[in-house]
């Protein structure tokens, strides 16, 4: 069955409008004016930082890479040419000597936890840089990856605010064309960088076009997983996809606070983070 | 008879009631400059939106002695004003509520009969549900009030029309949603096409206040509007920004279009009444409700 291809356009200048327009506002209620960002040299990170340029002024942006001794060499430059093209702040704080000890600890530690304690050790740097740059942490994950768990918890999923999250990877890379993200930065694989010749496609073992088309149907369409079937997606895909989007549901929420009095955080003590401005 | 209406698509405090009530003097003075005879604004305007366990602390009674509604008692002198706010009943229920104010008295209050509690909503956690539609009399001629999710729903518009009123008051705290490749916000095209309709079904004016800003990853999406009983639209607000939208309605084009399209004559209301109630009589369980 041929699978009619679903049109993921979206209206850039209303995201563009709507994002700059989020993170002015909810950044100076809380009492700041400036914003910290970990450039990967990825698309996420630079559209990111494009955002928060132009919502705050570039002076008011902090872009802090991060590389480790395997980085590419590429994500470096990448991330300088948007740093030239903005005219952000930009500090380089290399994690490899910081890293390094704790994996000489563990010989054994596969690269899964390696890669887990780099995007941690990215995150200590950035809230660091958060207290010393008096600017709030800009997270980066876009839908995409937020709902397939793709993403390390308290790592780069950690941030004050997020301007990305409710874009999928298709509908991301549209508005980083718009704003003149550079194209070999949009382009490019799409790479955690963690360790040498990862990607993301690859480690998932699907492309975002795919996976993109399909989560649109399951939570923006509430399809049910039979109709995505129906639909042309393979069923062995579909599963896949809806089973890793239940098994990393705990990195999507708060961790549960056990219920013991009558009013209880997280429960019946709601309030907006907006609470009184 | 010409009468300028006025939209104040506001931003507001999230539970800071003395900060938004500062907002709407300012408004209410700019208004006034500007020769409007009515400024609308939107929903929960004096609270803001996303109230949750803040509900019980921002509500005010609608009364001359309360601090809050004596100010725009005040100013009501020479401006007519649609505000939003939290209403505390004697019996402590709380209410999503807008307050028609005109020469320094409450002339009407509404309170929203449609509590959206699904998707992003979750109003009939903290609200109760308000038990009227009801016109009322005004000095530009007979009024409707509804927020928001009351005109999503077809009833409250149509009781409004055959109880007499010529304009309907509309106001929201929308947020934006389902952006696609279009102008314009899901919600926002939605919004703008019932309104329209309704001008147009009903042969009336139809002013909507809709608010800006942001609660947390909400958006308000503002497009404020006016539209006459063509369903014509007389007046826009932009989208994302504050704005006050003015627009000058003339009352005599009820006349002329009720005159040219008679809808509002022929409207069957007894052929309505006898089939609701067979409707209701008969009603298959687990099709519609009977609340």
């Amino acid at each position: 069955m041929v699978r009619k291809k679903i049109d993921l356009t979206i209206n850039t200048g209303l995201a563009r409008e709507i994002l700059t327009g989020f993170l002015h506002t909810e950044i100076t209620r809380a009492g700041f004016s400036r914003g910290v960002i970990g450039l990967s040299g990825g698309v996420d990170s630079s559209l990111a930082c494009y955002l928060t340029a132009e919502a705050l002024g570039p002076e008011n942006v902090l872009a802090v890479r991060m590389p480790y001794k395997t980085s590419s060499p590429d994500s470096m430059e990448h991330a300088q040419i948007v740093v030239d093209a903005l005219g952000v702040q930009s500090l380089d704080v290399p994690i490899t000597e910081m890293v390094d000890p704790l994996f000489n600890r563990f010989p054994d530690m596969d690269k899964v936890r390696q890669g887990n304690v780099m995007a941690r050790e990215r995150m200590i740097i950035l809230y660091d840089q958060s207290e010393a740059f008096n600017g709030l942490v800009i997270g980066t994950g876009n839908k995409t990856e937020i709902l397939l768990g793709y993403t390390t918890l308290f790592g780069d999923a950690a941030s004050a605010l997020n301007p990305n999250g409710d874009l999928y990877k298709t509908q991301l890379r549209q508005l980083a064309r718009s704003m003149g993200v550079p194209a070999a930065v949009i382009e490019k694989p799409p790479s955690a960088d963690l360790w040498k010749g990862q990607t993301d496609e690859g480690e998932l073992g699907f492309t975002y076009e795919d996976v993109d088309q399909l989560l649109y149907l399951l939570v923006d369409q509430r399809y049910s997983p039979e109709s995505c079937i129906e639909a042309g997606f393979p069923e062995g895909f579909v599963r896949d996809v809806v089973e890793r989007v239940r098994r990393n549901h705990f990195k999507r929420v708060q961790p549960p606070i056990a219920k013991l009095s009558n009013r209880t955080i997280g429960y019946d003590f709601l309030y907006l983070r907006d609470w009184g401005t | 008879m010409k009468i300028t209406i006025a939209l104040a698509q506001l931003n507001t405090h999230l539970g800071d009631v003395e900060s938004n009530l500062e907002k709407h003097l300012s408004l209410i003075k700019d208004a006034r400059s500007a020769n409007a005879d009515l400024i609308v604004f939107p929903e929960l305007s004096l609270t803001g939106y996303v109230l949750q366990d803040l509900v019980p602390s921002v509500a005010h009674p609608p009364r001359a002695d309360d601090p809050v509604f004596s100010q725009l008692l005040s100013a009501s002198q020479d401006i007519d004003l649609v505000v939003g706010f939290v209403d505390e009943d004697r019996r402590h229920r709380f209410y999503i509520s807008s307050a028609y104010l005109s020469k320094g008295e409450i002339v009407h209050v509404h309170h929203k009969v449609y509590l959206p509690t699904y998707g992003l909503f979750d109003e009939g956690r903290f609200f109760a549900w308000g038990d009227d539609v009801r016109a009322f009399n005004t000095r530009f001629g007979r009024v409707g009030i509804l927020i928001c999710e009351d005109f999503w729903h077809a009833s409250p518009p149509y009781l409004l029309w055959l109880d007499g009123a010529d304009i309907f008051l509309f106001s929201s705290a929308s947020p934006g949603r389902g952006l696609r490749d279009e102008p314009q916000l899901e919600s926002a095209r939605w919004v703008e096409h019932i309104n329209r309709a309704y001008a147009s079904l009903f042969t009336s004016f139809v002013a909507h206040a809709n608010r800006v800003g942001y609660e947390d990853g909400l958006n308000f999406w503002g497009g404020s509007t006016l539209f006459d009983p063509n369903g014509e639209l007389l007046a826009k607000g932009p989208y994302q920004k504050e704005a006050l939208t003015l627009a000058e309605i003339d009352l005599n084009q009820l006349h002329r279009t009720r005159t040219r399209l008679p809808l509002l004559r022929d409207e069957r209301t007894s052929l309505v009444q006898r089939e609701l109630a067979r409707i209701i009589r008969e009603r298959i369980p687990g099709d519609i409700g009977s609340r």
